[in-house]
């Protein structure tokens, strides 16, 4: 069932996306490396607690550390072998973080005591939701915030509607794209799992109308599963939780609320499709599709790699590269993290890598604001971008709040056109830590 | 002539009137204030650091005049000053010790080396935000001065990309104690003599790779001190300031980093390096 977007956002922008460079390129597996660093913490959350001890062997799929609260989720051996040395890793985030080394035996074999429920149409949606919660699944768009979490949402909130988000909106990432392309059975089939576990009938993928491919893939399927396709716009952040949920359905998320207060869940397509793994096959969370793309790239192309594998060995699969690049990117070029080690492994919400040249890399410095207005225009949250950036560079962290800072998610389109090449995302993270330290001093918990 | 008449009369009646219902009113309306205050506000720095905790000076005076603070506890007065309020008074002085500030990291641009180049908002709270700074020790000092900006009194200093706090400036009101991402602001007594110049709690070698001026936690100090005055953490050596080391542990020890130093051996140090480069 095709259909168009209801509303239009206000603001975004038009970067170039440059998919191109690996959307032709199928999902390839990547092969079995000989040791993997898999982080603890890979969630939005409590951290996990460790299960196992150096030298224990171990199936692929055996939890190897256990969920630490409601809000977390376990973690679970990309391969089968040893655990070799506990030790710290640098993070994605630039801190040092706890991680396992498993020292692959060549067998990989499946060991993660799950069962497959292959009739999960005729199980209790809390049983679904056990084994979404005991497979680990976090949302794989960005943010990592555990899955079962956002489908047990307060009994007081009324959800009515599931939202697959496959915009796919940063430029570069083809990730989301070939998975829609060549399981969209699994996406289809995850949603609906999803859709009986809140209990509701209305559910919808948003995609961007740059992905035709996808589009008339997902349509020529989802009659059975009672999915909408929704066609969007390409305007980023199109992806952007908010700005998704107006796009579809119209509604508003009201001011400093989250989207379940609009009657809402959004959630990744990848993640859908980890959820079909998980309940049909039993497969817990060890696996991702991530995209290795950028102009240095020799080949770049999209790969299901396994957690835990260092960045460094997977720009190798897509043959290294043919100069030096001038950053290294985890995720997009809008929202991704910089990073300064390609030790880093892969995480659950690792969309991408992306390697910038060095011409594409240029640093400029910060000029004073010159009030002409852009950020506002691009805003889609509608913010005050420049003068919240005043503020923010003059301390006034109380009067940025006063303009809902808060409510900044980040984009960076503010920052994308701005005449005087002002870190604003940077100044709106700054204040935000600081609002967020100056909160927690009033109220210590 | 008789309008210009009628108008200057009309006027002074009218002045006349507003100005005795200002006065009277001024009578009854008015607010007793200590007049003290004012002048005990003139005798305090000025400087409004908030190091005694009160909002301001002024505010501070009134505290000081309802007797519900003693003048020791302005950390920018002299000690002199401080008697000279307490005699004003007639209250006691009250004690306390004097501190300083100082930033325990010795990780300057020749001695530790960056990760990443940096060139962001030249704030520490932002850097650390992004990959948690681009310096390749995670523990160090950034060296984007947002603690010399929150200085009341420029008593901190930026030297090779370190933050050096002068101690003769320093009033210990620890405005810069807050502003630092890494923690590596301490407020230690005036009277402490040497410092371990570090904070990484990390191992030995692991802080060696990022660098050469780190406590390696190789304990020399620790043996050469006497019981208790410097304290092992892990793999870091630290300065027990109930019960502090004098300046000789320096030579005693020889630290074969050099991260066990006096504050001017520091200074001293850092300034010399600085040049070279």
């Amino acid at each position: 069932m095709e259909e168009v977007q209801k509303k239009k956002f206000t603001g975004g922008i038009h970067p170039k996306d440059n998919k191109e460079l690996s959307s032709g390129s199928a999902i390839q597996n990547a092969p079995l490396f000989e040791k993997y660093h898999v982080i603890l913490c890979q969630h939005i959350g409590a951290p996990p607690k460790l299960v196992v001890k150096t030298g224990d062997t171990v199936k692929k799929g055996q939890m190897i550390a256990e969920p630490g609260g409601f809000v977390s989720a376990p973690v679970h051996s990309p391969t089968s072998g040893t655990i070799g040395k506990i030790f710290d890793v640098p993070g994605p985030s630039g801190v040092n973080q706890e991680a396992v080394e498993i020292i692959a035996d060549g067998q990989d074999e499946w060991g993660s005591g799950l069962d497959p429920i292959p009739d999960w149409q005729n199980t209790a949606p809390e049983v679904l939701k056990e084994r979404i919660a005991k497979a680990g699944i976090v949302g794989m768009g960005g943010a990592a915030f555990p899955t079962h979490v956002k489908l047990s949402p307060p009994p007081a909130k009324k959800i009515d509607t599931l939202i697959l988000n496959g915009a796919e909106c940063e430029p570069y990432l083809t990730a989301d794209h070939r998975l829609m392309l060549e399981r969209p059975e699994a996406i289809l089939e995850g949603a609906s799992i999803m859709a009986r576990v809140l209990g509701i009938k209305n559910v919808y993928i948003g995609i961007e109308s740059n992905k035709p491919d996808a589009i008339a893939g997902l349509n020529a399927k989802s009659e059975p599963y009672k999915v909408n396709v929704v066609t969007l716009k390409v305007r980023y952040p199109q992806g952007g939780e908010k700005q998704l949920i107006y796009a579809v359905t119209g509604r508003k998320v009201p001011q400093g609320m989250l989207p379940m207060d609009a009657g809402c869940v959004v959630q990744n397509v990848g993640t859908a499709a980890a959820i079909y793994d998980a309940v049909t096959q039993g497969r817990p969370l060890v696996e991702r599709v991530t995209t290795v793309t950028g102009e240095p790239v020799v080949n770049p192309g999209n790969w299901l790699v396994r957690i835990g594998t260092p960045i460094a060995d997977v720009i190798r699969l897509a043959g290294g590269v043919s100069r030096t690049p001038g950053k290294v990117i985890l995720g997009g070029p809008m929202m991704g993290f910089a990073q300064k080690s390609l030790e880093v492994p892969v995480m659950k919400n690792t969309s991408g890598i992306l390697l910038l040249d060095q011409v594409d890399t240029v640093q400029f410095t910060s000029q004073p604001c010159i009030r002409c207005g852009k950020c506002i225009d691009n805003c889609p949250m509608d913010l005050l971008c420049g003068t919240i950036s005043c503020f923010i560079e003059n301390e006034k962290f109380d009067k940025a709040e006063e303009l809902h800072v808060m409510d900044c998610l980040e984009c960076g389109a503010c920052a994308y056109d701005c005449p005087a090449h002002r870190p604003l995302v940077q100044h709106v993270r700054r204040a935000k830590a600081e609002i967020r330290a100056r909160k927690a001093k009033q109220n210590p918990k | 002539m008789g309008t210009a008449l009628i108008a200057l009369v009309l006027l002074a009646v009218t002045g006349a009137a507003l100005g005795v219902i200002i006065g009277l009113a001024g009578k009854f309306f008015a607010v007793k204030t200590d007049p003290r205050i004012e002048q005990v506000t003139e005798m305090l720095p000025g400087a409004n650091c908030g190091g005694c905790g009160r909002a301001g000076c002024a505010d501070f005076a009134k505290a000081l005049c309802a007797g519900e603070a003693a003048p020791a506890a302005c950390p920018a007065s002299s000690p002199e000053a401080v008697e000279q309020i307490a005699a004003f008074l007639g209250i006691s002085a009250g004690g306390g010790e004097k501190k300083v500030a100082v930033v325990l990291c010795g990780g300057d641009k020749t001695h530790a080396g960056q990760a990443a180049h940096y060139n962001g908002v030249s704030d520490c709270v932002s850097a650390s935000l992004i990959g948690g700074g681009a310096k390749g020790c995670t523990f160090g000092c950034l060296g984007l001065a947002s603690c010399v900006r929150a200085c009341p009194f420029n008593a901190i200093e930026l030297v090779n990309g370190l933050a050096i706090v002068h101690n003769e400036i320093c009033t210990g009101c620890g405005n810069c104690v807050d502003k630092c991402p890494r923690k590596l602001i301490k407020l230690v007594p005036k009277t402490s003599e040497v410092h371990v110049y570090c904070s990484s709690p990390e191992k030995g070698p692991t802080k060696k790779k990022v660098c050469s001026a780190a406590c390696i936690g190789c304990r020399k100090c620790a043996k050469n001190a006497e019981e208790g005055q410097v304290e092992m953490q892990g793999f870091l050596a630290r300065v027990n300031y109930n019960n502090p080391p004098s300046a000789g542990l320096v030579e005693a020890t020889g630290c074969p980093t050099g991260c066990l130093r006096t504050p001017e051996e520091h200074y001293r140090q850092e300034t010399a390096t600085q040049e070279v480069a």
